[in-house]
């Protein structure tokens, strides 16, 4: 049978494809790649479909040993990667054969790496995705949340060789927090809970990224912002929801984030940014930016457009775009 | 995000259920997600095929024909207990607390009929209520590490069922021997929003024959 071994599981490996989702009326949450646009860019330089399964690595130390010829690729956070000791590039595709050695080293910029095969890993889903949230048991190899552990065997859907494609450097994301990170936010019904004091002390100041920090979000570290509510009846909580606990300290949630939840929420992160978050080790410096639902809007559908013009120039490399794809 | 008038009671809950299908039906293809709770119903659509001005209209037209009188019933589903101070080790403090026998406290419990409110927090966990007034009992001051599986458990106002072990600060006053989720099974809760449940005291052989374990507890 056509598959990967892992040799070694690293920090925190787990099987992800774009997320599930439809769920959340049985309490389930998204779960998916941290880094969506890293985990899109693996799946597209292998001509896959996004919701193809690969693995989110976190930190690195993922070691696999490959059990057919096909084609891999790894994106994400800037890491050492070699075959069979032989150093190759990220975000670009590589041919490997039976039995070759792919080794991922620690993350020294960003935190999350994504691991692609050609025509992705063939996982049975659980309630419609392979996403593995390890809090719900759900997802994953086994269908029960678990990570991956060392003499997991990880079956393809196919083994194919294919030709190299790469992502040319001026086109990946930059890991580089060094300056700090700005959060585009959109606020929320609930920003009225908090006084114009309270938000413009949200705006102003200067947050660091904790080391609280996980798959179900970022705890921040910063001046602590007081709501006038307490007691709120638990609502639904989206994607990048900025919630102000009782201690005043945001926390950015994210993919593994609980469905309901009754603390204030200031705004929502919009999700570009939520991805360069998930990439950002703690003691990170951000700050949070407002902007409003139409210029979120713009944002996204301008990073969708350059990402597919990207995408047609790989396909295509030298020539014209094909606007058709 | 929709909202309806900020609080917990049955006609709100009825609307939300209504909006529930509504909402699907307008959002069509757009939909992602669907999330309803006490008072307001969570909508994710997808930005690449509709925008805000549009989502926002949709719902607006779709949400002005719902009124509180045409509320549907859901199912009413019976939830057996094993109330006992073995295994509901908050028991006694609630009587305590209240000035009530543990009877009392178990009595006042089962004779009411639950809504359910919400799921969410973690996967199966229904949000139930009312509790009556009398046994309105606040969170523990600090949570415990581990409570197991089946345990019946008051916060407030609200009752629940943990589906699984899980840390929680709920007051702990039986067990359920009732599966509140089956991943591999279909479906794989007993319950739904909307639903009406009743929980019935049984014997420990009861509990046990019915599938329950002891053992667990803390």
């Amino acid at each position: 049978m056509s598959h990967f071994a892992v040799l070694n599981p690293g920090v925190l490996s787990l099987i992800q494809d774009a997320g599930r989702f439809g769920q959340s009326q049985l309490g389930l949450t998204n779960g998916g790649p941290l880094d969506a646009g890293s985990a899109n860019w693996a799946n597209a330089l292998l001509g896959n479909s996004s919701n193809a399964s690969f693995i989110e690595c976190s930190i690195g130390g993922l070691q696999l040993q490959a059990h057919c010829n096909t084609s891999f690729c790894v994106t994400g956070a800037g890491l050492t990667l070699t075959v069979n000791g032989k150093a190759k590039a990220m975000w670009q595709s590589h041919k490997v054969q039976s039995g070759d050695i792919i080794e991922l080293g620690m993350a020294s910029q960003g935190l999350r790496a994504y691991v692609a095969v050609a025509g992705g890993f063939n996982i049975t889903p659980q309630f419609g995705s392979s996403a593995t949230v390890m809090r719900e048991g759900i997802g994953g190899l086994n269908q029960n949340g678990a990570k991956l552990q060392a003499g997991d065997k990880l079956p393809l859907t196919v083994a194919a060789t294919l030709p190299t494609r790469q992502l040319p450097a001026a086109m990946q994301p930059n890991f580089d927090f060094s300056k700090g990170l700005s959060l585009r936010l959109v606020e929320g019904y609930q920003h009225q809970l908090f006084s114009i004091v309270e938000r413009q002390r949200f705006y102003l100041n200067t947050y660091t990224v904790t080391p609280k920090a996980d798959r179900m979000g970022v705890k921040l570290s910063g001046p602590a912002i007081s709501c006038s509510s307490t007691s709120l009846l638990s609502e639904g909580i989206c994607y990048g929801a900025v919630q102000i606990p009782p201690d005043g300290q945001p926390i950015v949630l994210l993919n593994d984030r609980q469905t309901l939840g009754g603390y204030p929420k200031i705004g929502s992160v919009l999700s570009l940014d939520c991805w360069l978050l998930a990439q950002a080790p703690a003691g990170t410096k951000l700050q949070f930016v407002k902007t409003d639902p139409q210029q979120a809007h713009n944002a996204l559908l301008l990073a969708q457009a350059r990402y597919q013009r990207q995408l047609a120039s790989i396909k295509n490399p030298g020539g014209v775009p094909d606007e058709h794809n | 995000m929709v909202y309806f008038e900020q609080k917990m009671a049955a006609d709100i809950a009825g609307l939300v259920q209504q909006a529930g299908p509504l909402i699907r039906g307008a959002m069509g293809p757009h939909l992602l997600e669907l999330l309803p709770s006490y008072a307001s119903v969570m909508v994710v659509f997808n930005p690449f095929s509709c925008d805000h001005f549009q989502a926002k209209h949709l719902l607006q037209q779709t949400l002005s024909s719902l009124s509180a009188s045409s509320q549907q019933a859901g199912r009413r589903i019976e939830l057996p207990v094993y109330y006992s101070e073995q295994s509901g080790p908050d028991l006694a403090l609630i009587a305590k607390t209240k000035q009530l026998s543990v009877a009392e406290v178990i009595q006042l419990h089962q004779q009411q009929v639950y809504r359910v409110y919400a799921i969410g927090f973690a996967p199966g966990f229904a949000y139930l209520g009312e509790v009556a007034e009398q046994l309105a009992m606040p969170r523990l001051q600090s949570p415990r590490a581990r409570v197991p599986r089946g345990a019946v458990a008051i916060a407030d106002r609200q009752t629940a069922v943990y589906p699984a072990v899980s840390p929680g600060g709920w007051n702990l006053i039986g067990l359920c021997p009732t599966p509140m989720f089956q991943p591999h099974k279909q479906p794989s809760m007993p319950v739904a929003v909307g639903d009406e449940v009743q929980f019935v005291a049984i014997s420990k052989a009861e509990f046990l024959a019915l599938g329950g374990q002891m053992g667990d507890e803390l």
